[in-house]
């Protein structure tokens, strides 16, 4: 038998391979498949009572322990509502984070998850994406987890094009261990400790990131409904990447009144919408990686929305694919009759 | 094995074969062996591992007990190398201090492992490459025109490619091996390529076969036959393949890995395999990517594993930690290599113990496993993975190069009985779960578990309540880490004290754990016959360790552990500095040694009863100046941590 864990999954999400997770489902109440429990279990049989519309107070947790006025508070709040728009099953919602403020997200969402180490976030939701597609993965982090200790692993993670959502909030700043250079801090950026002098912010990761995964910008202040609105690709294939451009409560006055986004007014990316009038023309073709990268390098504070999109397979699906293929050549043999076989060639 | 030459049975015809030259005698007479050495030197590009690996499918297939050994050179391409078989009708330990028969292709070859051959052994040369001093009148010389025969059987553009084959046909003949079994194993090898290439194969086989070989030899060996009591099967095959199969049968179905010698053939075996059972193996961008994606597999419900070398595992420390914390499940194998650092890559080392115990930051207790065999490869995969689900934690698998390597025939185990069903459970619970209850060993609850009073546990690095959320009371650090410890210590009430080899009291008692166990058991058994009352204990669980075990130390007037490794500062292999650390026993001593070779058997006595047996000849296979004498052989006695300490 297939050993890919598919309790209750929906034909949808197992076939079509870009789901729009925005767009209302009706959460699937198939209970757990009998055959899912492990022969010998204590754990007592009982009957599922009916579902409740799960609330946003239902997927509370501990109260946020970011400074007042972070833009992670703003995150936190989409993510509760677009988990109360999606009414996804409750066990099937996993939040996993790497180390940070806003690392410490999985804590204030009440469901399965996992707090990890510094920077590995990213294989380890792999991990559990690629063994779980009945599971909803989403992944939380900063600049310093996702760019900087982490940098290897999102730019393998979108080149592999695991499925997740992974939101990046972007502060330009180390916030935990109290305010040392990120990647994304802005050249110029002193402060007491360690001396920073580093790239632009926003110039370093879109790049590194240039391939393959989604990528989607918003700012935790203004823009942020831009990820619960409909255009959204909140989606259940491949890598989307979502990084909040955030402003640290502390952030350097010198840095805010040289360069930031004060009293300015946020552009947002328009969109083709392949209605051939002569103003599409100027709009924003998401699939045209080049397009992209031009977008991704406009100086701080550069433009928000979809920057890229794309259809590549996700590894889930070649590796489904692959197990698909292979178990069909063995014939549908078990797992004892398929390690037997493989003893008898080496007699 | 004893210290008499290997070929033990027959009317001394062995000694008729010593220092007679080549001769005339057409016909081969018979004679009975029970046990053949078979060392094979060439370059790393002849493919006499293939060879060597065909005589032990064979050996493996006709009931006769083999082991294999080869070292490889650590570079791209080329450079010396060897393949030893030792075939034997009853049991095989050890892979052999010395050949009955080398094979050498080359000058270098005949130079370098001249010394290895036994007084009295057959040297088989290339004559085409090889000039020996046919005036040492210590061997027998069989010159054989091997690169032009080959080429001249094969013909067309192949050139010497091939000899490897025609030697296995010409040691086929000597050693009255089954030709219709080997041409099967060589059909079987390269079925799937081109017929053409089973053709040459075949080609060259025959050639070597048909070589008369009776014009230079005056006998040939027959392997005397002992039908196996147990009734099962034999398979053949490495340790690391036995790792990983072992894995498979104990229901191990997702993992990754980075590729890093000697560990990527688990990788690559897993990688081929794992889909056919529903899993997945994922080759990661870097290790720690492996171990992460590894850590998440088990949280997702499916116990998984990840491994490297020692490089390798630095690097997963921090994920390990991590898995200690969390205390989540999986299985870390280390087949370790030289070391530090690059180390010596394709040689063999035991030095990663105290990595694998205490190798990460923090409290960090983790359980310990060792493999002693290839055979024990299989079922070491087994036990880690039952005491990784029981106990929701960590264990590293520990080989090495030679086990990783060598080839061994074993029963094929009783799968009916192993194989374990994977599937995690996801049946719904009723609320009031705490991941990490202090009255009992933790058992996460798989996400996609539906929890009916709908309050979901967190698991995570940061210490803990247990509920899992982050706590800095000092009172439940103490209470957590006390319980991630005490885990381990009800598991140590488990595990079975080892059976004693040999003398249950006496004089001295081997301490091995690892690959060391065929060579320890033999020393044993020639130091039995040389009237020392000598034991030897193997720990396959080497943290924890076993309680009971200084009931067995109390028997015996000192305890010596066996390791490859160095004696470090204070004057003790990593072993013994565990079990002193453990026992406080003064008597508790070490034998090591960092050649980057396996324990010859003579070494190990050299060793423990230093002066009293015959010293160990300076040989090593392709470095002859990296001294494998008895200076490397060092006994941890007591004036050396004097010395050490001053």
């Amino acid at each position: 038998m297939s050993m890919l864990p598919a309790p209750s999954l929906s034909n949808k999400e197992l076939v079509n391979d870009d789901v729009d997770l925005m767009s209302e489902t009706t959460p699937t109440t198939s209970p757990v498949a009998a055959g899912n429990r492990q022969s010998g279990s204590d754990s007592p049989a009982i009957a599922e009572p009916p579902r409740e519309k799960l609330t946003k107070k239902a997927i509370t947790a501990d109260l946020p322990t970011w400074c007042p006025g972070c833009g992670d508070f703003a995150v936190l709040a989409a993510f509760y509502k677009v988990i109360e728009k999606r009414q996804l099953e409750h066990e099937k919602i996993v939040t996993l984070a790497g180390i940070g403020c806003s690392s410490r997200f999985p804590y204030f969402v009440n469901g399965h998850g996992a707090h990890y180490i510094h920077g590995r976030a990213v294989p380890l939701a792999s991990g559990i994406s690629l063994a779980r597609p009945d599971l909803h993965v989403f992944l939380f982090g900063g600049d310093g987890d996702g760019f900087s200790i982490g940098g290897n692993h999102l730019d393998h993670g979108a080149r592999k094009n695991i499925n997740m959502t992974y939101f990046i909030m972007d502060n330009f700043v180390y916030g935990l261990t109290k305010k040392q250079t990120s990647p994304t801090s802005p050249i110029g950026f002193k402060q007491d400790r360690p001396h920073g002098r580093n790239r632009s912010a926003g110039e370093s990761d879109e790049k590194i990131d240039r391939r393959r995964g989604d990528l989607h910008r918003a700012h935790s202040r203004r823009k942020v409904n831009h990820m619960i609105s409909d255009r959204a690709r909140v989606r259940s294939s491949g890598l989307q990447r979502h990084r909040m451009l955030e402003r640290m409560r502390d952030f350097p006055r010198r840095v805010r009144s040289g360069q930031s986004e004060e009293g300015r007014q946020l552009r947002s990316i328009q969109e083709k919408k392949w209605d051939n009038t002569p103003e599409d023309e100027l709009r924003h073709d998401v699939t045209d990686e080049l397009a992209a990268h031009k977008l991704a390098s406009l100086p701080f504070p550069g433009v928000f929305g979809v920057f890229y999109e794309t259809d590549r397979p996700s590894k889930n699906a070649l590796e489904k694919k692959w197990i698909e293929t292979t178990r069909e050549k063995t014939g549908g043999a078990s797992d004892l009759e398929l390690l037997k076989k493989t003893f008898d060639r080496m007699k | 094995m004893n210290e008499t030459p290997v070929v033990t049975k027959g009317d001394g015809a062995t000694a008729a074969a010593t220092s007679t030259p080549v001769s005339e005698r057409a016909d081969l007479r018979p004679e009975n062996i029970r046990d053949a050495v078979i060392r094979l030197a060439g370059n790393s590009q002849d493919g006499i591992q293939t060879a060597g690996a065909f005589l032990a499918r064979l050996a493996g297939r006709s009931d006769h007990d083999v082991m294999t050994y080869m070292t490889i050179p650590a570079t791209i391409s080329g450079g010396p190398s060897i393949f030893q078989v030792r075939i034997g009708s009853g049991e095989v330990l050890s892979a052999g201090d010395e050949a009955d028969f080398l094979v050498a292709f080359y000058q270098h070859s005949y130079q370098d492992h001249l010394d290895f051959l036994r007084e009295g052994g057959v040297l088989l040369y290339d004559s085409d490459n090889v000039e020996p001093n046919l005036d040492d009148k210590r061997f027998v010389y069989v010159g054989v025109p091997i690169t032009g025969l080959t080429v001249e059987a094969l013909g067309g553009t192949a050139k010497d490619k091939g000899k490897n084959i025609f030697v296995l046909g010409l040691i086929a003949k000597i050693f009255n091996l089954d030709d219709d079994k080997l041409k099967k194993l060589i059909s079987e090898k390269f079925a799937g390529k081109d017929q053409s290439i089973v053709n040459t194969a075949l080609m060259a086989f025959q050639a070597g076969y048909a070589y008369p070989v009776g014009n230079v030899l005056t006998k040939h060996y027959r392997f005397e036959h002992f039908p196996k009591t147990s009734g099962r099967a034999q398979i053949t095959m490495d340790g690391n393949q036995a790792l990983a199969y072992g894995l498979i049968a104990a229901g191990v179905r997702y993992g990754a890995g980075y590729p890093i010698t000697p560990w990527s053939s688990i990788m690559e075996t897993l990688r081929r395999e794992l889909p056919k059972y529903g899993g997945i193996f994922v080759q990661a961008e870097d290790e720690l990517g492996a171990v992460s994606l590894a850590l998440g597999f088990s949280y997702s419900g499916y116990l998984a594993v990840t491994g490297s070398a020692g490089p390798g595992i630095s690097l997963k420390a921090e994920a390990i930690g991590w898995a200690s914390m969390a205390e989540i499940p999986l299985i870390v194998c280390n087949i370790q290599r030289g070391g530090p650092s690059t180390g010596l890559p394709t040689n063999v080392e035991q030095s990663d113990l105290h990595q694998a115990i205490f190798g990460s930051h923090g409290d960090s207790p983790r359980v310990v496993l060792a493999a002693a065999s290839v055979e024990d490869c299989f079922y070491i995969a087994i036990e880690a993975a039952r005491i990784a689900r029981k106990y929701s934690t960590p264990v590293f698998i520990l080989s090495d190069t030679s086990l990783a390597t060598r080839i061994e025939a074993f029963d094929e185990p009783d799968l009916s009985k192993l194989m374990v069903d994977p599937k995690p459970d996801l049946t719904p619970r009723e609320g009031g779960f705490k991941p990490y209850d202090l009255e009992r060993i933790t058992q996460h609850i798989p996400p996609g578990t539906r929890i009916l009073d709908g309050k979901y546990p967190l698991i995570g690095g940061l210490e803990h309540d247990e509920m899992g959320h982050p706590t800095g009371s000092p009172k439940l650090h103490m209470a957590m880490t006390a319980k991630r410890r005490n885990k381990l210590r009800k598991l140590a009430e488990e595990i079975p004290v080892p059976e004693v080899f040999g003398d249950q009291e006496g004089d001295t008692l081997l301490v091995g754990w690892g690959s060391t166990y065929g060579p320890i058991h033999d020393a044993v058994k020639m130091g039995r016959e040389h009237g020392e009352k000598i034991g030897a204990i193997h720990l396959r669980h080497v943290h924890p360790l076993p309680n009971g075990l200084e009931k067995i130390f109390a028997n015996f007037e000192r305890v010596v552990t066996v390791e490859m490794n160095d004696q470090g500062l204070y004057g003790f292999g990593q072993l013994a500095t565990i079990l002193r650390a453990r026992y406080c026993e003064p008597k508790i001593q070490s034998v090591t040694k960092t050649d980057g070779l396996t324990f010859r058997v003579k070494e190990i006595l050299q060793g423990v009863f230093p002066g009293k047996f015959v010293s160990v000849r300076g040989y090593s296979p392709n470095r002859p100046v990296s001294g494998n004498g008895e200076q490397d052989v060092d006994v941890a006695r007591a004036e050396s941590i004097e010395q050490g300490v001053g």
